[in-house]
């Protein structure tokens, strides 16, 4: 499904991803852990197509397709999904005219029709059921006025209309309370099914215990320096990225 | 010529047009309108065009637009069309008491309006200052007479016709009046338009303002408009400007707030060359509050300046003003926010906000706040942005699947919104809405919104 080779990413003239090397199937479960600073959110901004990024090297393909080709809003047409790790407010944009928009859009790529409104209801209340998404909330601004909390659920929301191929969620663990951790998770893992992967970025160990990862990578400085199965997250869990950083 | 001798042969210019045609000023109207032409001439000469140094039109150079060889309208002419027929606005369920006016005038062959309230009178300044001159005499230029402005005194030395609307006491008029300002002739033409609207106490008025052209050509518009707010009444004036880019306008519009009244004004400029907005809203009573709103959405070569005075004369009172611009392409935007809050004027509460947004390196803006605060027990507060689009919401939506195009326009369109939902007529505000938004996809022409036939 998603294939990086090699890829060599610049901020500003700084470069932050000095040759990143990663194979993910159908089906898979990508952990993507790491320090602070290793590149683990420009990564996956990267994949999603933002845009002040220099590409130096390499080649993303997706899908049989290059990817770093494509606009931001094709990749998301294509079944790409980025969760941000900071939700952005855009008052005055309401929620239910953008998630319309968004759902509507990727139909249109797909040659298919607009939901009639009643039928983009029912996927809604459905959507928000499964993460408990408050009612209210769809009533306001995108993300305008959300809890840390409800920020992450509205990305697993929106990952929930959208059902993407292949989710990327950056740090949808951190700020969440265990409560929200379950909820959040429960989301992810109602998406999963063998066409569907992911890849999850996180911080800590925690989140992988409600999201069984099939790999664990360690990126430090830029640089994939371990690759192994979930026992890895344990490992380091236990063992801190010291005994990696040699 | 030196500039001084140039803008000193301007404002002759003017001041001879005025000499030269005295008999045909007074010709027609009342006493009530003629009586004030001298003074204002003089008051006009002291100042002549405002330039460059001028510091209220630092931002707007009017000599620009003034140095043209104008036909000035001092009669009524008539329209060789029926505008009734003719023009039609296409606002769906905008059920308003429709007023047409020509290159300033108010058109003889308007339809009479039906049910209107009793005691109720819309119709001609000129008509009205003639028949019913106990029903203007009390307000007319009682509210301009007092301005420096030269353009204002400009055109009371010219005026001879406009709009106008009289609310009795402890009337609701529920149905808006809509003004349809028309500019319509072959050639350049100085417009002078004069408008008064009462609202009696307890009273309620809505009236919306449409400025259109129906002709491209250079015309220049001096609308000075008064309007008293009796005590306890609540007002609503609405202004969509929507003239061809070769038309210039300079709207003063001035407000006299009673005691306990409220006032919602709001403009929207759409199309239009070099628009000057001034606005003055003075409070003669306590427990008063003004609603200020002001958007503009400009490209190519326009100039929009909205110049705002609040003067806080009583305590108690309340207003608020918000203005939004995006300016694309070469175009120039100004504002000057002055909150006067007067000794004594406690517990005056004045808030005031101006946004913008650049979307190109080439359009221009200049924001100036100017408070000025004689009393010590008041909450006071302004800001002023400009900046770009946000990038990181544009991403936001992009990475939605949302097209860039459509991403900056729902981007833009919720920066407009916050003034757009203050608006207190429904489809009014629906139709803004879709005017803003097809305005932003430059798919709105000049008068997309009257369908002419």
């Amino acid at each position: 499904m998603l294939t990086i080779k090699n890829l060599r990413v610049a901020v500003e003239g700084k470069e932050i991803l000095k040759g990143i090397n990663l194979e993910i199937k159908a089906g898979e479960v990508h952990a993507i852990m790491g320090p602070n600073g290793s590149g683990k959110s420009t990564l996956g901004n990267v994949l999603a197509g933002k845009e002040e990024y220099e590409i130096l090297e390499g080649e993303v393909l997706y899908e049989g397709q290059d990817l770093l080709d494509l606009s931001a809003e094709d990749r998301s047409r294509m079944g790409l999904f980025l969760g941000f790790q900071y939700p952005v407010e855009i008052p005055g944009v309401p929620m239910v005219n953008f998630i319309k928009t968004s759902v509507n859009e990727h139909r249109k790529f797909k040659g298919l029709e607009p939901l009639t409104a009643g039928e983009f209801l029912k996927l809604m209340r459905e959507k928000k059921e499964l993460v408990h998404l408050d009612s209210q909330l769809t009533n306001r601004s995108v993300n305008e006025g959300f809890s840390g909390g409800e920020k992450k659920k509205n990305e697993i929301f929106q990952m929930a209309m959208l059902e993407p191929k292949l989710a990327i969620l950056d740090e949808t663990d951190s700020g969440l309370d265990i409560d929200a951790l379950r909820v959040v998770s429960e989301g992810v893992n109602a998406l999963k099914n063998p066409e569907r992967s992911a890849i999850v970025i996180t911080h800590y160990q925690r989140l992988l215990e409600y999201i069984v990862p099939d790999f664990v990578h360690v990126l430090y400085q830029g640089r994939i320096v371990k690759s192994a199965g979930k026992e890895l997250a344990l490992e380091l869990e236990e063992k801190g990225y010291d005994w990696l950083k040699k | 010529m030196t500039m001084t001798a140039n803008k000193i042969a301007l404002s002759e210019r003017y001041t001879a047009l005025f000499h030269a045609n005295r008999a045909r000023l007074d010709e027609g109207s009342s006493n009530l309108i003629n009586r004030m032409r001298d003074i204002a001439i003089k008051r006009f000469e002291k100042v002549g065009i405002p330039g460059f140094k001028n510091e209220d039109y630092k931002y707007t150079n009017l000599e620009r637009v003034f140095d043209q060889d104008y036909r000035h309208i001092l009669e009524y002419e008539k329209v060789d069309i029926d505008l009734n027929e003719a023009f039609r606005c296409d606002v769906p369920q905008l059920d308003t008491h429709v007023v047409l006016l020509v290159n300033g005038w108010y058109y003889a062959k308007n339809q009479p309006l039906q049910n209107l309230p009793k005691g109720v009178v819309v119709g001609s300044l000129q008509e009205v200052a003639n028949e019913q001159p106990e029903l203007v005499q009390d307000y007319l230029n009682r509210q301009a007479g007092l301005s420096e402005d030269p353009i204002v005194a400009l055109n009371t030395a010219l005026a001879k016709d406009g709009f106008f609307l009289y609310v009795p006491d402890h009337v609701v008029l529920e149905k808006p009046i809509q003004v349809i300002n028309l500019m319509r002739a072959e050639d350049a033409v100085f417009a002078t338009q004069r408008n008064l609207i009462v609202v009696g106490k307890n009273s309620q008025a809505k009236v919306i303002f449409c400025d259109h052209t129906l002709s491209a050509r250079d015309f220049l518009t001096n609308n000075v408009t008064e309007v008293f707010v009796g005590e306890d009444a609540v007002a609503d004036v609405y202004t969509v400007q929507n003239q061809d880019n070769q038309a210039n306008s300079i709207n003063s519009s001035f407000f006299k707030q009673g005691a306990n009244s409220n006032l919602l004004t709001s403009v929207a400029t759409l199309h239009g060359g070099l628009i000057r907005n001034n606005l003055k809203v003075e409070f003669a009573g306590e427990h008063a509050e003004a609603n200020v709103y002001g958007m503009s959405f400009t490209d190519k070569k326009q100039h929009v300046d909205n110049f705002t005075n609040i003067e806080h004369a009583y305590p108690n009172c309340l207003s608020n003003q918000v203005y939004k611009n995006v300016l694309d392409e070469d175009s120039v935007g100004a504002f000057t926010g002055r909150i006067h809050v007067v000794r004594d004027a406690q517990k005056t509460n004045a808030f005031q906000r101006n946004n913008n947004v650049l979307l190109t390196d080439s359009a221009k803006m200049n924001t100036k706040p100017q408070l000025i605060i004689d009393a010590d027990d008041v909450k006071c507060s302004h800001g002023a942005t400009v900046g770009q689009i946000d990038e990181e919401a544009l991403f936001y939506l992009r990475a939605r699947g949302i097209g860039e195009s459509d991403a900056r326009m729902m981007l833009m369109n919720a920066f407009a919104h916050e003034v757009v939902q203050n608006i207190r007529v429904e489809p009014l505000r629906d139709r803004i809405d879709e005017l803003v938004e097809k305005r932003l996809r430059g798919e709105l022409a000049r008068c997309h919104s009257c369908d002419m036939s």
